[in-house]
């Protein structure tokens, strides 16, 4: 178990930077500042964001952006990205409308 | 609920899965492949440059054609493929859940392959989001199976294979490339990879990024900057360019979210998660395999050989062959897979400086840092010898695993020898006859015919064309050297064009015999490379 308040002590406080406003999930619009900002209240990890904000939650499922935040987080925590542990792998793995996840139509094909 | 139960799943219709299926079923497996795509073949269908590698690897054979062969033998064995089909789910019970039309289905294997290969990754600037900033598979797409132009004014990021041979694709296809940049201070991919777009006039900026991508509705033009080693951009070297696509190749990240779900076990790299596989590709969970590159990044050609490992450790684990069998298979498929991964672009050396070939020649840093050999450093290299005759000229500078033009040659002019990743060297006591058959055959178009004193004090220079329209026999254009600048007028003496060049042209320029060593490429009077 980390002790977020000592974690949030070592890595300092938010300062702004100049592209804060840039945005990172294309699919549900948050921007750099915005994780930047959820980090510094204590969210250390890709699932942790990814329910706060939404990031890497929308149509792509962050196939582009996951590696953007993961980028950042590592950055704001001064570690290596290898470090960041990777988003939860569940299904379902593409986009699917909720009638269709509904229609389980068992095994027959074509 | 129904489920089906198959010996063999596949997920991913791309060259590893297809030679996985392909392989498992010549031992009696009935394998069924499911891809979420229209089409199968994975990316082998973008491919429309000729393969490096040996015979056995299908070297010299062009992209298109191999996914043609993968599909022709994935049919004559019974693979059943499955397409618009979407994996949604992998259990560690070995069952899947796939979409197909608007239904979930269920499928259980005793075995799954994974061959879901990779996703282009991306980088953010500012204006990133703008329409005008594409992946370079995206231009690929559009261009190589659309047969659309991505833009007219193109800007490259990556210096990579990836980033290099769709430059160049992009120059076939019409388009302008402004510039190609990377971050890193030399070129990534191979160097005759990089000569191809340099000689076409494409500038190369190393140590550079793309700092904005410029526009308000969509992208009129891109700003890049050279970064110190701090990878900062240092300020006052700004540089604008007018630009309607920004085209990213910075690197592919493993799909590999299915292997995560099963709970296969994973490691976190620089790339993202990739499983933990044992010998052809075996993961943590028995009858649970991956391929390509969903397991590691690579070339197609080590994806499909890494497919017929998993392929045939799957038939053995079904009990289709023996242990025995299965064991010289693999043993065969890991020496081809070996010898691809050597030379100086191996897993072991990425990132690597290396300043000498194996034999000892400096390697040329103008190459490296411009995408050209400099006129004072081809020289030193094997290929490349004066010869009164008609005599190949080859500017194969890197060790890399290829060697088809030895064997394109029918009279022994060019030798590599035991080892594939050898530099090319010209046997001057060889007669050449001026067949152009290396000249087609280098994968990297980096040999040429050269003849002095074809007419008193001018020679010819044959080189590789693989552009439209074709020039014409007395056409008079400008002759541009290995850097893309224009080095003086070429009348155009020659177009040979042939089935067993597979669509490289050779096109013989005259000029004068102190510019044989100079002209590398020919532009048509203004107006582009002649398109």
């Amino acid at each position: 178990m980390i002790d977020i308040q000592e974690r949030l002590r070592q890595i300092g406080p938010l300062d702004g930077a100049p592209d804060d406003d840039l945005l990172v999930c294309r699919c549900e619009e948050i921007t750099k500042g915005e994780i930047r900002r959820a980090i510094h209240q204590g969210m250390f990890t890709i699932e942790e964001l990814r329910r706060y904000l939404r990031c890497g939650m929308g149509l792509c499922q962050g196939q582009t952006c996951g590696r953007l935040v993961r980028n950042i987080v590592a950055a704001e925590l001064g570690v290596s990205p290898t470090e960041i542990t990777s988003a939860t792998a569940r299904a379902p793995m593409r986009p699917i409308e909720m009638a269709v996840l509904a229609d389980d139509g068992g095994a027959a094909h074509g | 609920m129904k489920t089906e139960r198959y010996d063999m799943i596949v997920i991913g219709a791309g060259p590893a899965g297809l030679s996985a299926a392909i392989e498992a079923a010549r031992q009696g497996v009935r394998p069924i492949v499911f891809d979420e795509n229209a089409r199968p073949g994975g990316q082998l269908f973008k491919q429309i440059h000729k393969f490096f590698g040996s015979k056995e690897h299908r070297a010299k054979v062009r992209g298109l054609k191999i996914g043609e062969e993968l599909l022709a033998e994935a049919e004559e064995y019974g693979v059943e493929v499955v397409l618009d089909a979407a994996v949604i789910g992998l259990y560690p019970e070995k069952e899947i859940t796939v979409k197909i039309d608007d239904t979930v289905r269920h499928y259980k294997g005793d075995t799954i392959l994974v061959a879901t290969g990779a996703a282009e990754n991306m980088v953010h600037f500012k204006g990133w989001t703008l329409p005008g900033v594409i992946g370079a598979g995206a231009a690929q797409t559009m261009m190589n199976l659309h047969h659309i132009q991505p833009g007219k004014r193109i800007f490259m990021l990556g210096s990579g294979n990836v980033g290099l041979v769709v430059g160049f694709q992009l120059l076939q296809a019409g388009c302008e490339v402004v510039g190609l940049a990377d971050a890193a201070p030399r070129v990534g991919g191979y160097g005759v990879h990089a000569a191809k777009i340099a000689r076409c006039g494409v500038p190369f900026y190393l140590s550079h990024t793309v700092i904005e991508a410029v526009g308000t509705e969509y992208v009129t033009g891109v700003t890049i900057g050279q970064v110190g080693p701090d990878m900062r951009v240092i300020p006052g070297t700004e540089k604008y360019f007018d630009a309607d696509t920004i085209c990213l190749a910075v690197g592919l990240s493993p799909m590999s979210q299915l292997l995560k779900q099963a709970g296969c076990a994973m490691e976190d790299t620089k790339g993202g998660p990739v499983p933990l596989c044992a010998a052809a590709g075996k993961t943590s969970i028995p009858g649970i395999y991956a391929a390509g590159d969903v397991s590691g990044i690579e070339e197609a050609s080590s994806a499909m050989i890494k497919g017929r490992m998993s392929g045939a450790a799957i038939a053995a684990y079904l009990g289709y062959t023996d242990e025995k069998v299965q064991e010289e298979r693999i043993f065969e498929l890991g020496q081809q897979l070996g010898t691809l991964r050597q030379g100086m672009f191996s897993p072991e050396n990425r990132g690597k400086l290396i300043t000498k070939t194996d034999e000892g020649i400096g390697v040329s840093m103008h190459l490296l840092e411009h995408g050209s050999v400099a006129d004072d450093e081809i020289a030193r290299y094997p290929g490349v010898t004066r010869q009164a005759g008609i005599h190949p000229v080859i500017e194969c500078t890197q060790n890399i695993p290829c060697n088809p033009c030895q064997d394109a040659c029918p009279k022994g002019c060019i030798r590599i020898g035991e080892r594939i990743t050898s530099l090319p060297a010209v046997d001057a006591a060889k007669e050449c006859v001026g067949c152009g058959m290396c000249v087609a055959s280098c994968s990297g178009q980096a040999i040429f015919l050269i003849q002095e004193d074809v007419d008193p004090g001018v020679g010819e220079v044959t080189i590789p064309y693989e552009f439209l329209p074709l020039p014409r026999a007395g056409d008079t254009g400008t002759a541009l050297g290995r850097d893309g600048r224009p080095v003086c007028t070429a009348k155009v003496a020659k177009v040979r064009s042939s089935p067993a060049f597979d669509h490289t042209n050779l096109l013989t320029l005259k000029v004068p015999n102190d510019m044989l060593m100079k002209v590398r490429f020919y532009q048509t009077q203004k107006g582009g490379m002649g398109l």
